[in-house]
C-alpha cells in the first residue's frame, strides 16, 4: 500500500542574477541548510536525495554523484531526475514515489540552477532535435512568442491583457525575501519595455536566477512529528506530451498537456471548480501571455476567458484563486529550481509559513511546472490528511 | 545490421555544441587559487568534528555537512597515494604523453590533491614524495594549473 | 515492502556503432521488445521512466527525444540520468508508491560523441577537469589503489577479461565475444598504468527496457515474473581524492541493505548468479568484496579458486558483463535484464543451471561513487 507523504519544511537561497560568493555545490548546501533548519532535522535525519537541474546551464555531467558534499549526499542515496524547465515538479514527484513506496521515511527534494555560468540560449537550443528542429528553433522566448500572437489572434487578448500579469506577480514578489526581482512594475514599464519578438517584451519575461530549492517530505506518522501543519500531497499529475516542436503548435487547443494533467489531478482528489475550491495556486508561468492562457487550461475560467478573469481581479492576492503569492517565475527563474519553488511555495502557504505573502486559511494549494515542449505538471497539496 | 549496410557509410549531420561557460569559484576557492596565484601557499580548511583537513578547501564538510572556517596552511611537499601514467593523447590532456595523474597527500592535509606528474616516471611509485612545481609568476591565472605539476623528490 | 516483479524485458545487441538507427529507433524497438515480451500493449503502461544523458546525447532535456518513442503520450513520465539500475529503482518506487505498470526505458550510442570529452565533464569543473582527467585515467588511479593496497597483480585482474569475454561466446547481445589466453591480456595496449585495452570496456550503442508490476498484475504476466527481493543504492564521496578508491563502501552500505532485504545472511549460498558492472577488470573483484562474498582483498581468489567461472559455485557475469558490451546507462539495467534471463531459466548457452536468486549491479559517478545493488528472485517475498 503506498504510504501517505507530506512536506514538511522548505528552504530556498536568495535568488539573485550573479552568486559570485558561492559555487554550484556550495550554493546548494545553503538551501539544504535552510530547509533542514525549516523543519529542524540534521541531514543525518535524511534517507534519500533526489536532486535535478538542467545539464548544459552548468555543464556538470552526473550531478547526483558531483552533488553530495553540498546535498548530503555522502553515503545515502541519491539519483538524479532532469526533465526540463519541469524538473522541480518532476523532483518533488520523485521524492513523493520514495516515500510512498514504504522504503523512505524522509527524502530531500533539491533543485538549482546557477544560469549566470552559461549563455542559457545556447544551452536551451540544444534541447532540439539536430537534424529536423534546431535550425529552427532558436530559443525558449520565440516558440512562446508564437504562443502568443496565436492566442491573441484568436481571441483578441491584448499586450496589455498580458502585461497585468506581470504587474500583479512581480507587486507579490515585494511580499518574497527570497525573490530575485524585487521592484514593482507598472502597466507602463511593461508595455516601454524593450519587444524581444513580438509579443513578448523584456517586461513580459521571467530572469535567469542563480538559486536553489530544497524541499523535505516525509511519511505519514513521521511528517505529523515533524511539523504541526504538514502540507500533504494529494495528487500528481505529468503530462509531458510532445518531442517535436512541430507536433506542439496547435495552439488554438489550449496548453493540452496542462489541460490533461490537471484533469487528472482534480478528478483524483474530486474538485470539480477549481478558482472556487483551491486556495491559492502558485503557477509556473514562464511569461505574462501564459497567465492568460494556462489559467484556462486549469479550468479557472472558459476558454478565451484568461483576460477578463486576470483584468477583473480574480487572481490578485485578494482575489478569489490568489496566483502566486511568492512573484511567481516572472520574478524568479533559477529552472532547475523553479518547479520545486511552486511546490515549495504552495507548501509554505498550507504550512501557513508565508509570513508577508500567507493567503489566509490556504488549505487546499495548487502548483503547476512547465518546460519542455509545451509540457505540463501539476501537484496538489492540502492541510488536511488525505 | 544488414548486410550492405556493412559497406556503407551514411550521411553524417556533424555538430557540435558551443556553449561557453564562466562557473563562480566562490569566496572559499577564491581564496585557496589566489594563494596558490600569489604566494605559492596551499591552503586546507579544518573539520572540527571530523578532524580532517580538505585540500582544496571546502566551505562545508561533506561528511557532517557543518560549515568550516577553520584555515590550514598545508605543506607544498606530500606523498603520493595513488597514480596512473597515462600512456595516449588527447586534446583535452594539458601536456602530451607520456605523464601521470597522482592523488598527492600533502603534509598536514588527510584527503588527496589531483594533480599531474610529468617527469622521472621512471621513479613513479606509490607513496613516493613529491613537491609543487609552480609556473612562472607571470603565467599564473588564479587557476589549479597554476601549480605547474609536482616533482619527485 | 509490497511484491513487485519485473514482466517484460529487451535488450539490443550492443554494438560499437548502430549507424542505421537514431537512438528514438532504439528506445521504440525496445519499449514495443519489452511489451511483447510482457504480452501487453502500451495502453496498459500507467506511467514510464526514461534514462538519458544530456552529455551523451548532445541534447540537453535529453529525455525530451525519446518522450513519443517511450509510449509517453498522455502517461505519467519522469526521466533519470544515471544508470539504469538507478532509473529502474526510481521505476520500482513508483510502483510501490501506486503510480502503476511502469516502464523503464535507456539508451546512450557512444559512436555519436567523444566519450572522453563526455566523461571527463564528470570531473570539478574547478579543480579537476582542466587536468583532462577522464572515465578511464581516473579508473586507472583506482587498479593501481587497490592492488597497491592488496598485492594483487595484473596477470590476476587479467583473468577476469579471459573469463567474461569467453563467456559473452554464449550471448548473442554481447559486442566482445573472444577466445583469450592471459597473454593476449598482458599484450594489449596499455592505455593508462595498468589498465591495458582489454582490461577495459569497449565504447557501444545499445539500450534496454524492463516493466515492473504489483503483485496483482504481475500474477496475469505472460510469463513468470522475477520478484524484487531486496534492493538499495548509495553514493560514496565525490572529489577524487577525497575517498579510500580501493574500499568500495558505498557499495557495502547499499549490499548490505540489500541483502537484508531479501533475508539472505550470508551472500556466498544465498546469491546463485551474479551479474556485477565490470566496466575495467579490476571492478569485478573489486565489486565482489564490497558485496560482501568475500573478504577484502580476496576477490581475484575467488576467480583463481574457480568459484566465479561458468561451472563454478556462483557464476559471475555468464553474460560477459560490461566487459563485452558496454553502452553508457544501459549497462546496468542489461545486467538487470541477465538476471532475469536466468532466472526464468531463458538464458540459452549462457545459463546457469537452477538459478533462482540472482544479483544485479549498476554503478554511477567515476570511479563506481554510486553502487545500486538488486535481488532478484522466482519467489516472492515473505
Amino acid at each position: 500500500m503506498a504510504q501517505r507523504v507530506a512536506i514538511v519544511g522548505t528552504g530556498q537561497t536568495d535568488h539573485k542574477s550573479h552568486r559570485p560568493d558561492v559555487s554550484q555545490r556550495e550554493m546548494i548546501h545553503e538551501a539544504v541548510t535552510r530547509a533542514l533548519k525549516d523543519c529542524e532535522l540534521s541531514i543525518k535525519d535524511i534517507d534519500a536525495i533526489i536532486i535535478g537541474n538542467m545539464d548544459h546551464f552548468e555543464s556538470i555531467n552526473y550531478v547526483d554523484t558531483w552533488s553530495v558534499e553540498g546535498s548530503g549526499g555522502v553515503m545515502k542515496p541519491i539519483i538524479k531526475i532532469s526533465t526540463g524547465g519541469t524538473t522541480g515538479a518532476s523532483l518533488a514527484i520523485g521524492a513523493y514515489y520514495y516515500v510512498a513506496s514504504g522504503m523512505f521515511d524522509k527524502v530531500l527534494a533539491i533543485g538549482w540552477e546557477k544560469n549566470s555560468e552559461s549563455d542559457t540560449t545556447s544551452a536551451i537550443v540544444t534541447c532540439s532535435d539536430p537534424v529536423w528542429d534546431r535550425f529552427s528553433y532558436s530559443g525558449a522566448i520565440p516558440s512562446l512568442a508564437s504562443e502568443a500572437s496565436a492566442y491573441m489572434e484568436q481571441y483578441g487578448a491584448t499586450q496589455e491583457d498580458a502585461a497585468r500579469v506581470a504587474v500583479r506577480d512581480r507587486k507579490n514578489a515585494m511580499n518574497n525575501p527570497h525573490a530575485h526581482l524585487r521592484r514593482p512594475m507598472s502597466l507602463e514599464d511593461v508595455m516601454n519595455s524593450p519587444m524581444l519578438a513580438y509579443p513578448i517584451k523584456l517586461g513580459d519575461v521571467c530572469p535567469r536566477s542563480d538559486g536553489a530549492c530544497a524541499v523535505v517530505l516525509a511519511a505519514d506518522g513521521v511528517a505529523q512529528k515533524i511539523t504541526p501543519k504538514p502540507a500533504w500531497f494529494i495528487a500528481s499529475s505529468v503530462r509531458h506530451t510532445y518531442t517535436w516542436f512541430g507536433d506542439s503548435t496547435n495552439y488554438n487547443e489550449g496548453l493540452v498537456s496542462l489541460q490533461r494533467a490537471s484533469s487528472e489531478a482534480y478528478e483524483r482528489v474530486g474538485i470539480k471548480n477549481p478558482s472556487e475550491e483551491l486556495d491559492v495556486a502558485e503557477l509556473y508561468l514562464p511569461y505574462t501571455y501564459a497567465g492568460l492562457k494556462y489559467i484556462e487550461a486549469l479550468g479557472f475560467c472558459g476558454p478565451g476567458e484568461g483576460a477578463r478573469f486576470v483584468g477583473d481581479g480574480h487572481t490578485e492576492m485578494d482575489g478569489k484563486i490568489p496566483v502566486n503569492p511568492s512573484g511567481g517565475v516572472i520574478s524568479t527563474n533559477c529552472i532547475g529550481a523553479t518547479a520545486l519553488l511552486r511546490v515549495a511555495e504552495a507548501a509554505i502557504q498550507i504550512m501557513g509559513k508565508g509570513d508577508k505573502r500567507q493567503v489566509p486559511d490556504a488549505n487546499l494549494a495548487l502548483a503547476t511546472g512547465f518546460g519542455g515542449c509545451f509540457w505540463s505538471d501539476v501537484v496538489i497539496l492540502s492541510g488536511d490528511r488525505p | 545490421m544488414a548486410q550492405w549496410l556493412e559497406n556503407v557509410e551514411p550521411l553524417t549531420l556533424k555538430g557540435q555544441i558551443a556553449v561557453p561557460y564562466t562557473w563562480w569559484v566562490g569566496d572559499t576557492g577564491s581564496r585557496f587559487l589566489n594563494a596558490v596565484r600569489h604566494e605559492e601557499k596551499i591552503w586546507g580548511t579544518r573539520c572540527e568534528t571530523c578532524d580532517a583537513v580538505f585540500v582544496p578547501p571546502k566551505k562545508n564538510c561533506g561528511r557532517c555537512f557543518s560549515s568550516l572556517d577553520q584555515w590550514v596552511e598545508v605543506g607544498t611537499e606530500g606523498m603520493v597515494t595513488a597514480y596512473t601514467i597515462v600512456r595516449f593523447d588527447h586534446p583535452m590532456h594539458p601536456v602530451k604523453g607520456p605523464f601521470a595523474y597522482a592523488l598527492i597527500q600533502l603534509d598536514g592535509a588527510d584527503v588527496g590533491l589531483l594533480h599531474l606528474i610529468t617527469e622521472d616516471l621512471d621513479k613513479l611509485t606509490n607513496g613516493v614524495r613529491v613537491k609543487a612545481r609552480f609556473k612562472e609568476k607571470s603565467q599564473r591565472t588564479g587557476h589549479i594549473l597554476d601549480i605547474e605539476n609536482f616533482q619527485i623528490i | 515492502m509490497d511484491n513487485i516483479a519485473i514482466v517484460g524485458i529487451a535488450q539490443t545487441k550492443y554494438e560499437r556503432r548502430k549507424k542505421d538507427k537514431t537512438y528514438l529507433d532504439l528506445v521504440y524497438e525496445m519499449t514495443t521488445a519489452a511489451l511483447d515480451d510482457a504480452g501487453l500493449t502500451i495502453n496498459d503502461i500507467d506511467s514510464v521512466v526514461t534514462v538519458s544523458n544530456d552529455f551523451l546525447d548532445g541534447r540537453t532535456i535529453s529525455g525530451m527525444a525519446v518522450g513519443d518513442a517511450a509510449g509517453a503520450y498522455d502517461k505519467n513520465i519522469s526521466t533519470v540520468e544515471g544508470d539504469g539500475t538507478f532509473g529502474a529503482f526510481y521505476g520500482a518506487m513508483r510502483v510501490l508508491g501506486g503510480a502503476g505498470t511502469t516502464l523503464v526505458v535507456a539508451h546512450s550510442k557512444g559512436s555519436e560523441g567523444d566519450i572522453k570529452t563526455v566523461t571527463n565533464a564528470m570531473f570539478d569543473p574547478i579543480y579537476q577537469r582542466h587536468l583532462g582527467i577522464e572515465g578511464i585515467t581516473s579508473s586507472a588511479i583506482q587498479a593501481n589503489a587497490y592492488m597497491h593496497k592488496y598485492g594483487i597483480t595484473e596477470e590476476e585482474l587479467a583473468a577476469v577479461s579471459v573469463k567474461n569475454h569467453a563467456n559473452a561466446m554464449n550471448n548473442p547481445h554481447a559486442q566482445l565475444p573472444l577466445d583469450l589466453t592471459l597473454g593476449d591480456v598482458m599484450d594489449s595496449e596499455m592505455i593508462s598504468d595498468p589498465l591495458k585495452k582489454l582490461d577495459c570496456s569497449p565504447v557501444s550503442d545499445g539500450a534496454a527496457a524492463i516493466i515492473i508490476a504489483d503483485e496483482e498484475q504481475a500474477k496475469k504476466a505472460k510469463k513468470p515474473p522475477v520478484w524484487i527481493k531486496g534492493f538499495a543504492h548509495c553514493a560514496d564521496e565525490y572529489l577524487l581524492g577525497d575517498r579510500d578508491l580501493a574500499d568500495p563502501r558505498a557499495l557495502r552500505e547499499a549490499a548490505e541493505k540489500a541483502f537484508a532485504m531479501a533475508g539472505i545472511d550470508e551472500p556466498m549460498g544465498g546469491i546463485d548468479v551474479v551479474e556485477l558492472y565490470d566496466a575495467f577488470s579490476y571492478m569485478e573483484p573489486l565489486w565482489l568484496e564490497g558485496m560482501g562474498f568475500c573478504a577484502p582483498g580476496k576477490g581475484a581468489q575467488l576467480l583463481l579458486d574457480g568459484i566465479t567461472a561458468m561451472d563454478g559455485t556462483l557464476p559471475v557475469n555468464p553474460s560477459g558483463g560490461v566487459l563485452s558490451a558496454h553502452a553508457v546507462l544501459v549497462a546496468g539495467l542489461a545486467r538487470i535484464v541477465e538476471v532475469v534471463e536466468q532466472l526464468r531459466g531463458t538464458a540459452g548457452a549462457r545459463q546457469v543451471k537452477g538459478a533462482k536468486t540472482g544479483l544485479a549491479h549498476g554503478i554511477n559517478g567515476p570511479c563506481g561513487q554510486s553502487h545500486c545493488v538488486w535481488i532478484l528472485s522466482k519467489e516472492m517475498r515473505g
